[in-house]
């Protein structure tokens, strides 16, 4: 079983680790990610801000070179593990699948530069193909260093279920739980799961930070409210949110209250984790701050660098 | 499949006939201004806004900071009990607000929109460490020696990637840009 793979450009950035931790856990479960041939950018929420035709056919750009890398007539499955980038393309799959004046217009410039999207590309986003195509029973079979009931906040953050969802439900998910579930953790009932981090997604880069007070804030109650339920990890879907929430915990204590000391990873990581993956390739050595129980001292609450 | 179905139909998240569809169906009931995570960094809430838009406002909406203070989360589109586009709406004021130059001067996310949108332009990619970079030096450049710390621990374990990407074939993405701008049929055009 082989995916087309759309990293996005933070993936070979802020979140490197995100990719490195994929394609480890893709491999170990047998799962091949073909990087698209020539990608460009999805074109995140800044592009839409500025022109939404341009802004489909950048996505539209992308769906037909994951086609044209595999002829034949069936569906091409894209793997896309940024949230954004993922939304940017289930957006544009949509529209062009919907037809109306813009997906006119958008094929049509797609023509002009000698390329087509028949419809057959399609977005996925990793944890629903580890979920739904791979399994929780082979997931948890291949789970050689269960996480030893390590206690996780499973962060979806907004654009994975929002607009569209597709494969879980929009106001309370649950693949993440259940996949880290099988992979033995014990996720932390956490109502603000889908809950803005902030929103740095503004252009593809969440390093801009466009409001850093904002994005502080937003992120810190984040946290607050996943230490409080006793969290001792969070699980990200998307290196924007993963950056949020990891990179500005000294800030946020010199700035809040509360004092926050949380672990925040891909859930890549943690599940790679379980597999038996090594840190180095999981991208562990990358992290700000990233401190998991071991799970072979039991009870015992030791704390170990990963 | 026990699965909630998502609100919006295919193809209607994006297009220009659903964002006019927003203030006479709008019933006030407040929704999107409870859920919005930003709304304390508005100057107009989403409600109002939308009461705005309904009181022929249209201009004062245009200048105002909120629509640019939207992260663009969804979660006041998927919530509200008239399933108006909300979210895509704000997206068209932006980009009216850019078309005719009512945008908030002083306020850094129009600046970035565009300069985001100059970067993949020019190379079909962004940059997280230029784009930032440049950004912070048009912006704020004294804020840079607050973010110096986390720049460098990133730097330090490989996460702050300093050359520049571009596609391999630059002239086959701009083909398809340039021959949007041929069909489009807004008066002024969009700029970048």
């Amino acid at each position: 079983m082989s995916y087309a793979y759309y990293p996005g450009c933070s993936a070979k950035g802020t979140g490197r680790s995100y990719e490195e931790s994929l394609r480890a856990v893709f491999g170990a479960l047998g799962a091949g990610l073909d990087e698209l041939h020539d990608w460009n950018c999805c074109g995140a929420s800044g592009f839409p801000a500025v022109d939404a035709a341009k802004a489909a056919a950048l996505s539209a750009r992308n769906l037909a070179l994951a086609e044209d890398a595999r002829p034949g007539a069936g569906p091409v499955d894209v793997v896309a593990p940024c949230a954004g980038c993922y939304r940017a393309l289930l957006k544009t799959e949509r529209a062009l699948t919907g037809g109306g004046e813009m997906a006119a217009r958008v094929t049509g410039a797609l023509g002009a530069a000698g390329l087509r999207y028949d419809g057959r590309a399609r977005a996925r986003h990793p944890l629903d193909v580890l979920v739904n195509d791979i399994g929780l029973e082979r997931i948890a079979a291949a789970s050689v260093r269960p996480l030893g009931g390590l206690r996780v906040a499973c962060y979806y953050g907004c654009l994975l279920v929002r607009p569209h969802a597709t494969f879980d439900d929009q106001r309370a998910p649950t693949s993440m739980e259940r996949l880290l579930a099988a992979a033995g953790a014990e996720p932390v009932e956490w109502p603000m799961r889908t809950r803005c981090c902030g929103g740095s997604c503004y252009c593809g880069g969440p390093l801009i930070g466009a409001l850093p007070e904002a994005t502080l804030r937003l992120s810190y109650r984040l946290l607050k409210d996943a230490q409080r339920r006793g969290a001792q990890a969070i699980a990200t879907v998307c290196p924007l949110c993963q950056f949020n929430l990891e990179a500005f915990q000294r800030q946020m204590n010199r700035t809040f209250d509360e004092p926050i000391d949380v672990s925040v990873g891909f859930f890549t990581q943690l599940l790679g984790t379980a597999l038996g993956l090594s840190e180095r390739a999981l991208g562990a050595q990358r992290m700000l701050h990233w401190r998991l129980p071991d799970p072979a001292a039991a009870q015992g609450g030791a704390h170990v660098r990963a | 499949m026990g699965f909630s179905s998502p609100k919006l139909a295919p193809g209607r998240a994006v297009g220009a006939a659903a964002d006019r569809v927003l203030p006479q169906f709008c019933i006030q009931c407040g929704t999107c201004s409870v859920v919005c995570p930003l709304i304390e960094y508005m100057d107009h809430s989403p409600r109002v806004l939308n009461a705005m838009l309904t009181a022929g406002r249209h201009e004062d909406v245009l200048h105002s900071r909120a629509i640019w203070v939207c992260t663009s989360c969804y979660a006041c589109t998927v919530e509200c009990p008239k399933q108006l586009p909300l979210t895509e709406s704000i997206y068209a004021l932006k980009r009216e607000s850019l078309r005719t130059g009512t945008y908030p001067r002083r306020f850094i996310t129009p600046v970035l929109a565009r300069q985001f949108v100059r970067f993949v332009n020019r190379r079909g990619r962004s940059s997280e460490a230029w784009l930032s970079l440049s950004l912070y030096l048009r912006t704020r450049p004294l804020q840079l020696v607050r973010y110096a710390p986390v720049a460098l621990r990133l730097m330090l374990r490989g996460r702050l990637r300093l050359r520049l990407d571009s596609v391999r074939n630059p002239a086959q993405l701009r083909k398809v840009l340039d021959a949007l701008d041929a069909t489009d049929v807004t008066t002024t055009g969009e700029h970048a």
